[in-house]
């Protein structure tokens, strides 16, 4: 088993299941039925992509290791998933800025991605692309609508804004497997991606008539397993079933 | 795509034709162009299909779907998920659009034309049912991953419209 690889494609797939599962949750309680639509629909993407990844992390790790058993039974300190991804769903502003900011970064990511040496990662990476690049398009709209809407809706995204602003950096940290994997060809080297993902994300806020945080102090730790409070509820919600009835199917 | 162009033998084409799309019945897997592949190998019938969205659940169901057509012709199949080259709205044949607008579901414009429609600055999707170019966009989330929700301001009638994904 090559342990780089592996913690590699986990580090891409926690990200996905875990916002995956916290767009799920907005599934009939959206602000309303199109957006509640919208963010299930991403959620629905999201959770496509990560089977893909898992699948081939299964291959990778060999013996009785699946999809499943990666996705419910690890536990928290082995979910690799940035801390912004795993942040709640305080209000529509919070879910829709952690979407865009995970966007911009997840379309920088693949964009380098399909260009990996690794086969089946450059094929996920190929056909990700399509739908996050959708996903794309309707955070950066929402920003734009709620930033430039009412005083009450641009106060309440600039809120969003400046609390999630301090995961963003994290983004960009290199791990260990990270480092291998670029070495190799296969990885994509984060921190080349940092430029301009603050560029576009200023830009769009800009138009969006909203301030850029000018913060230093940054947030860290989801790389290595060291997550928010909020990543245990959520997993004992994501969990349940496999946890309470091992084993079961549909 | 047609039988040749895949290579796929008219005998096995013709059993996979049967085999439709759970969400949208109206149109076979071969109309929609999720097959890729299909040969007879040792016996067995080694079928590829491709998905349309990564998260898209029909693919379990056209998957169980093509190995009972399969069962029922007496040949034993076996599925293979690809992923690349990655599905685009390209492969659906014109057949397969022709039976989406009859059933209501207005078909994939170009990736110019589908980029003005889903931002709103253009009237360029047509209404299936009255044929109006006077529709608007009401979500770009549809009932399904691949559609977006579109209502017609002449009949007033709300559709489904199938994006473009290139």
């Amino acid at each position: 088993m090559d342990k780089d690889l592996v913690q590699y494609i986990l580090g891409i797939a926690d990200n996905a299941l875990i916002l995956g599962q916290r767009l799920g949750e907005l599934c009939g309680h959206g602000p309303s039925l199109e957006t509640d639509i919208a963010m299930t629909n991403i959620s629905l993407d999201l959770l496509g992509q990560v089977r893909s990844y898992y699948q081939y992390a299964a291959k990778n790790i060999g013996g009785d290791a699946t999809e499943d058993t990666i996705a419910f039974l690890r536990k928290e300190r082995e979910y690799k998933n940035v801390l912004l991804v795993e942040q709640p769903n305080t209000d529509f502003a919070y879910s829709i800025t952690r979407q865009f900011m995970f966007d911009i970064f997840h379309l920088l990511l693949l964009e380098k991605l399909q260009n990996s040496t690794d086969e089946t990662l450059a094929a996920i990476a190929k056909k990700s692309i399509k739908e996050v690049s959708y996903h794309t398009r309707f955070s950066s709209d929402w920003i734009r609508r709620l930033g430039d809407g009412t005083e009450e809706s641009h106060g309440r995204i600039q809120t969003a804004v400046n609390d999630l602003w301090t995961f963003t950096d994290e983004l960009f940290h290199q791990t260990d497997a990270d480092k291998a994997m670029v070495a190799e060809g296969i990885g994509v080297d984060v921190t080349l991606l940092k430029a301009d993902f603050y560029q576009k994300v200023s830009s769009i806020l800009t138009e969006s008539t909203l301030e850029t945080p000018q913060l230093q102090y940054f947030q860290k730790g989801g790389k290595q397993g060291i997550h928010s409070e909020h990543l245990g509820y959520l997993l004992t919600e994501l969990q349940y079933m496999q946890r309470t009835y091992p084993n079961m199917n549909w | 795509m047609t039988a040749t162009e895949l290579h796929i033998d008219q005998q096995l084409f013709e059993i996979l034709e049967t085999v439709s799309d759970p969400e949208i019945p109206v149109l076979s897997i071969m109309e929609m162009g999720v097959v890729r592949s299909a040969k007879i190998v040792n016996d067995i019938v080694e079928v590829a299909i491709t998905p349309t969205y990564s998260g898209c659940p029909a693919m379990d169901v056209i998957a169980d779907d093509i190995k009972s057509a399969f069962k029922a012709k007496g040949y034993e199949a076996k599925i293979d998920l690809v992923l690349s080259p990655a599905w685009t709205t390209d492969w659906i044949t014109p057949k397969g659009r022709q039976a989406l607008e009859k059933y209501g579901i207005a078909s994939p414009l170009t990736a110019e034309a589908d980029k003005e429609a889903l931002l709103g600055n253009k009237k360029v999707v047509k209404c299936p049912q009255c044929g109006s170019l006077n529709t608007k966009l009401v979500s770009q989330f549809g009932s399904t991953a691949c559609k977006a929700l579109f209502q017609c301001e002449d009949c007033l009638e709300p559709f489904d419209y199938f994006k473009c994904l290139k």
